[in-house]
C-alpha cells in the first residue's frame, strides 16, 4: 500500500487540517506517513495545498508529481492538479464552489456539494470534513472511525464542533461510497 | 513516549528540550519560524528561557555568553540569518564553546527565496566565519532523525567543546512525520563543565576568550583545534548505505531530504532492472570519505544530487579521486528534483533506455 494525496483549496478552507487528520489516522493505523505543506508566499484568499503520503514502507519523496488522489475544494485547485492525478485515481470535487467536473475520464470522480452538506450538518466551516469523508468513502485508505476518534481528541475542548465534524465526515463518507460504487458499475 | 505527528521544526525544538537545553536565542526567518514559535511556549514550561534577540548577531553572542556559563543552549535560523551569526560562531569556535546551531536552508544568495535548498553546504562545512575552524555538521533525512541528531548534537558539542550545526532544509522544517523522543535528559543530569565561568569561589578564575596576541600561543591554539577536528574525523563519521549489498550500476550520493527522493528513484530504477544504490553522508563534517570510497568501488557510476549548483559534489570528487566517473544533478532556487528526473539522469549515465 502506497498512496499519495494532494489536498488543495483556498487558504482558510482547512485543507492543511484535513491533511493532518489523514496523516494522523494513517499513523494510528501503523502506516508510515508524511504531511508536507506548500509554504510559498501566499496572500489572504490565495490557494493552499498539502501532500500526504501513506505507505507500508519508509517514504522517500514527501512530494508528489502524480498523486493517487486529489481533493479539490476550489476551482484553481482543480485546474492546477487535475492533469497530475494518476489514471484510476480519485478526484474529489467540491461542486459548491467548482462549476465544472473534471475533464478526465480515467479517474473516479467524487462530486460533492461540500459547503451545502456542511451547512446541513451545522456549520459551513465543515466543508473540508465533508470532502475528507467523501475521499475516505471512495478510497477506504484509512477507516472513518480512526479519523472520527482523532477529531474527538483534537477538538476535545469544543464538543459541539466534534458533533458537527463527525456528522460532516459521515455524510461525506456516504456520498464518497456511493460515487465509488457508481463508478465501478 | 508514544509517537507523535510533528513538523520537523517542532520536533527539533522538542528534541532540544529533551536534551536538557533550556536556553534559546534567535531571530525569526522562514522556513524555520516554527522552531522559535514552539520553544517560546515550551521553554517556560520547563523553567527555560526563550529570547527573541534584536538580531542574529546578538543571538550568536548571547549563545557565546550562555555556553561560556556552562549552559546547554542553541539557536536556529536560515541562510541569511546564519550568515549574520558567523561572527559569533567563529568566536564560539575560537573560545571552544559547546553550542548547537540549526540551519533550515532556503535558496540564496542574498535574501534569495524561502523555499527549500541545500545551498549553504560550503558555508556549513568549510568554515563560514573567519579563522581556521570547523563546525561538526549533521544532516538529518527524516523528522525522526532530525530529533535524534539534535539530541546527539548537544552531546557532541559538549564532548568536543565545539559548535555543532544541524543542517536541514525547508522540506525538513515544514514536513510532518511521526517522531518519538527516545531519550530524556534534565539539565541536572548533565556532567559538570569545570571550565565554565560559573563564579570563581574557591578556585582560580576560568577564562573564556578567543584572543591570542602572541603568535606562538595562537599557533599552539590553532594546532590544538586542528587535533580536535582530526579526532572528530577518526571517531564521528556517520553514513547510511542503501541497496548496496552487491555491485551497482549507479551509486547515488545525496544528503538530507534529497537522499529520500533518491530512494524513491532507486526503487523505480530497480523495478526497471537498473542496479542502483545510495550513499548518504549523515555527518558532512567530518565527511565519511573512507566509507564513500568503499561504496564507490562497488559502482560503475557515481551520481551526486543536491539542491545546489554543485557543492558537496566537490567533496565526493575529492574522495573518489578519479576512481569512478562522478556525475551531478542539481535543482536550485527552491525547485526540488523529482524521482523521475533522477531516474532519467541515472539512465543517461548507465546508457539504458526506459
Amino acid at each position: 500500500m502506497h498512496t499519495e494525496i494532494i489536498l488543495a483549496g483556498f487558504g482558510g478552507q482547512g485543507v492543511l487540517l484535513i491533511g493532518k487528520l489523514l496523516a494522523y489516522a494513517g499513523m494510528k493505523a501503523g502506516r508510515e506517513v508524511t504531511w508536507m505543506p506548500a509554504y510559498g508566499p501566499e496572500m489572504r484568499g490565495g490557494t493552499c495545498n498539502c501532500t500526504v503520503v501513506l505507505s507500508d514502507r519508509p517514504i522517500g519523496s514527501p512530494i508528489s508529481k502524480s498523486p493517487h488522489a486529489l481533493l479539490a475544494l476550489n476551482l484553481p485547485s482543480l485546474d492546477k492538479f487535475e492533469e497530475a492525478v494518476r489514471p484510476e485515481g480519485i478526484v474529489v470535487v467540491n461542486t459548491s464552489l467548482i462549476n465544472r467536473l473534471p475533464n478526465r475520464t480515467d479517474v473516479t470522480v467524487v462530486a460533492v456539494p461540500a459547503n451545502e452538506v456542511a451547512i446541513e450538518c451545522g456549520s459551513p466551516k465543515a466543508a473540508n470534513m465533508v470532502a475528507l469523508g467523501a475521499y475516505l468513502g471512495a478510497s477506504g485508505v484509512v477507516q472513518l472511525d480512526h479519523v472520527k476518534a482523532i477529531v474527538t481528541e483534537s477538538f476535545s475542548a469544543k464538543p459541539k464542533l466534534v458533533e458537527v465534524n463527525h456528522a460532516a465526515l459521515a455524510r461525506g463518507f456516504a456520498l464518497g461510497q456511493a460515487a465509488a460504487t457508481a463508478a465501478v458499475h | 513516549m508514544a509517537k507523535k505527528l510533528m513538523k520537523g521544526c517542532e520536533a527539533i525544538g522538542e528534541a532540544a528540550v529533551q536534551a536538557g537545553c533550556r536556553l534559546f536565542f534567535g531571530y525569526p526567518i522562514t522556513p524555520q519560524n516554527e522552531i522559535p514559535e514552539y520553544l517560546s511556549a515550551r521553554l517556560p514550561q520547563v523553567g527555560g528561557t526563550f529570547v527573541q534577540a534584536e538580531s542574529e548577531v546578538a543571538a550568536s553572542n548571547m549563545l557565546y555568553g550562555a555556553a561560556g556559563a556552562g549552559c546547554r543552549c542553541f539557536t536556529s535560523s536560515s541562510g541569511p540569518g546564519i550568515s549574520l551569526m558567523q561572527e559569533g560562531i567563529s568566536y564560539i569556535a575560537g573560545a571552544e564553546l559547546p553550542v548547537v546551531i540549526v540551519n533550515i536552508m532556503r535558496g540564496g544568495p542574498g535574501l534569495g527565496g524561502i523555499l527549500p535548498s541545500q545551498s549553504d553546504y560550503f558555508q556549513a562545512v568549510k568554515g563560514g566565519g573567519h579563522g581556521d575552524y570547523r563546525c561538526l555538521v549533521l544532516a538529518p533525512s527524516t523528522v525522526q532523525e532530525a530529533a535524534d541528531l539534535v539530541q546527539d548534537a548537544f552531546d557532541l558539542a559538549d564532548k568536543y567543546r565545539n559548535p555543532v550545526m544541524v543542517l536541514g532544509d525547508g522540506i525538513m522544517g515544514q514536513m510532518m512525520e511521526p517522531v518519538e523522543f527516545k531519550r530524556s535528559v534534565r539539565p541536572d543530569d548533565l556532567p559538570d563543565k569545570p571550565w565554565a565561568t560559573t563564579g570563581a569561589k574557591g578556585r582560580k578564575p576560568n577564562i573564556i576568550n578567543s584572543l591570542y596576541l602572541k603568535a606562538e600561543e595562537l599557533e599552539a591554539h590553532n594546532w590544538k583545534l586542528a587535533a580536535k577536528y582530526d579526532e572528530m574525523a577518526r571517531t564521528e563519521c556517520r553514513h547510511e548505505l542503501w541497496h548496496l549489498d552487491g555491485d551497482v550500476d549507479v551509486l547515488f550520493v545525496a544528503y538530507g531530504t534529497v537522499a529520500r527522493i533518491c530512494k524513491t528513484a532507486i526503487d523505480a530504477l530497480r523495478g526497471q532492472g537498473v542496479r542502483a544504490g545510495l550513499f548518504r553522508p549523515i555527518t558532512l563534517f567530518p565527511y565519511p570519505g573512507n566509507a564513500l570510497i568503499q561504496a564507490a568501488e562497488k559502482a560503475k557510476h557515481v551520481l551526486v544530487s543536491e539542491m545546489s549548483c554543485g557543492q558537496m559534489v566537490e567533496d565526493v570528487r575529492y574522495h573518489v579521486a578519479g576512481r569512478r566517473p562522478v556525475g551531478f544533478y542539481g535543482r536550485v532556487g527552491g525547485m526540488i528534483m523529482t524521482p523521475e528526473e533522477l531516474v532519467s539522469e541515472a539512465r543517461k549515465l548507465v546508457g539504458t533506455r526506459g
